[in-house]
């Protein structure tokens, strides 16, 4: 072991016990190697970084400790008037979303019989666990932030991940401790959207910056004006069908190129949430018993909450 | 120092000291500034007492950053036990050149540590270079003297007497 001659006076150094400094290296650099190796061609060293992560991930939660202190000292000194004015402004809110919601029902099960109608399959039913981000920074360049649940909660890769307005990204690595959420506006990441307006299909590719998502591949000619509404279309299988992701900006005319060059605004909010939603959809979907197709919409419990899919 | 195990546990600390530094929050017109905290310590204690601290803590300490950033296991752990060794290497040497003279290799030492940073993240896949990319380096020198001071005060203050 490198280490044995910190037990020896430190003099004894210069008459070197163990293996050579060169020994040494030449194993640290074989080993390090053989770790990218490993980790680059397969997922196969998922469990050592799961380990290694219970013993740094509490750094992360320190880093993190004043910024969260602050919050709560700042929310607890909110004066008496402020707190009066939110709780109305919130409860009017709920009415409000109470009553679409009512009307939501009727229409998810009109949905429903529709579909069955039509012999189509109908995903429903997505639970949500509420993460709260992390205030650390691990790589600049990258739009990945930290949340305060891994898979001791159940999270795993590929979740979607949402907030109150809409598609924040997805569960990009998940750790015991914490997970990693890549943004939908990382350079890395593409989302399959399509125009709620019309049902045009693309895909919508991260920038890099935090409040720009870029169109590529829509033709010169295609149906998209400023203000639409970007839904994601389900295609890929990562995000459910039908949230909303970004608002097309104003672009100036295409007329003669050959690719749009148009950006959109993602309607979720990136740089200013703390919490977040991590969802499982329900994978399966509701199966059609051909003589009474609205059934499934019979046995749902009526709460306001979503169902919950049995497997979770 | 006559007790040559006495101070681990003041080296474990500034490591983990050093953890926290490289996750900080910064606002983002500075999060590219934030230079390699683990590596500067490291370079310092590998100067400073080279026969505690060696390839092993480097290799080490670059698993966990590798865990700490997300990213590809092995890759700090490999550039620190190369800056480690050179290190250990040139100790004898560095101790005795002033403080701008040893920036001067701290300066190599993280633009050897970037850009080996570099190469893993092209192989992975192909990556373009920001001049940005580079100024962690800059600002890595530039905050050494008062690395090498700090640590120094870390390392020759008394333990409390009991």
């Amino acid at each position: 072991m490198p280490e044995d001659n910190t037990r020896k006076p430190a003099i004894k150094f210069l008459f070197a016990t163990g293996p050579s400094i060169n020994t040494r290296l030449l194993v640290a650099v074989i080993a390090s190697i053989a770790l990218l190796v490993a980790e680059h061609e397969s997922p196969r060293l998922d469990w050592l970084r799961a380990s290694l992560s219970v013993l740094v991930d509490p750094l992360k939660y320190v880093v993190d400790l004043p910024f969260t202190f602050a919050e709560r000292a700042g929310a607890s000194i909110n004066s008496y008037e402020n707190l009066k004015f939110d709780n109305e402004r919130l409860r009017a809110e709920q009415l409000v979303q109470q009553t679409r919601l009512l009307k939501l029902e009727a229409l998810e099960k009109e949905n429903i019989r529709l579909r069955a109608l039509l012999e189509n399959s109908f995903k429903l039913g997505e639970q949500v666990l509420i993460a709260e981000l992390l205030s650390v920074n691990t790589v600049p360049y990258e739009h990945i932030v930290t949340v305060n649940k891994g898979t001791r909660f159940g999270v795993h890769t590929q979740q979607p991940v949402f907030d109150a307005n809409g598609v924040v990204g997805q569960v990009f690595r998940a750790l015991p401790l914490t997970s990693d959420i890549m943004l939908i506006t990382d350079p890395n990441h593409a989302i399959p959207v399509q125009i709620n307006r019309n049902g045009l299909l693309t895909i919508a590719v991260g920038s890099g910056q935090i409040n720009r998502l870029t169109l590529p591949f829509l033709p010169g000619n295609a149906d998209i004006k400023p203000g639409d509404l970007l839904i994601t279309s389900g295609l890929g299988g990562t995000f459910p069908q039908g949230y909303p992701v970004a608002v097309v900006d104003e672009f100036p005319s295409q007329l003669g190129k050959p690719f749009a060059n148009i950006t959109a605004t993602p309607s979720a909010q990136l740089d200013r949430n703390r919490e977040l939603m991590i969802v499982w959809s329900n994978s399966s979907p509701i199966p059609l018993a051909t003589p009474k197709p609205a059934k499934p919409a019979g046995k749902q419990p009526d709460q306001q909450t979503e169902p919950a899919p049995a497997h979770e | 120092m006559s007790n040559p195990n006495y101070g681990t546990g003041k080296i474990i600390v500034t490591f983990l000291l050093a953890m926290c530094l490289r996750i900080l929050p910064l606002p983002a017109s500075l999060e590219i500034y934030n230079p390699d905290w683990v590596l500067l310590f490291l370079i310092y204690w590998s100067l400073a007492v080279p026969e505690r601290v060696g390839i092993f803590y480097a290799w080490t300490f670059g698993l966990l950053t590798d865990v700490l950033t997300g990213r590809l296991i092995g890759q700090h752990a490999l550039t620190y036990s190369l800056v480690s060794y050179m290190c250990l290497k040139l100790h004898k040497r560095i101790r005795q050149f002033p403080l701008v003279q040893q920036a001067l290799f701290v300066f190599f030492s993280l633009l050897l540590s970037q850009l080996l940073l570099f190469l893993v993240k092209n192989l992975q896949h192909p990556a373009q270079l920001q001049s940005a990319f580079w100024l962690p380096v800059i600002s890595g020198t530039l905050v050494w003297p008062l690395v090498s001071t700090l640590l120094r005060f870390v390392r020759l203050a008394r333990p409390l007497k009991h």
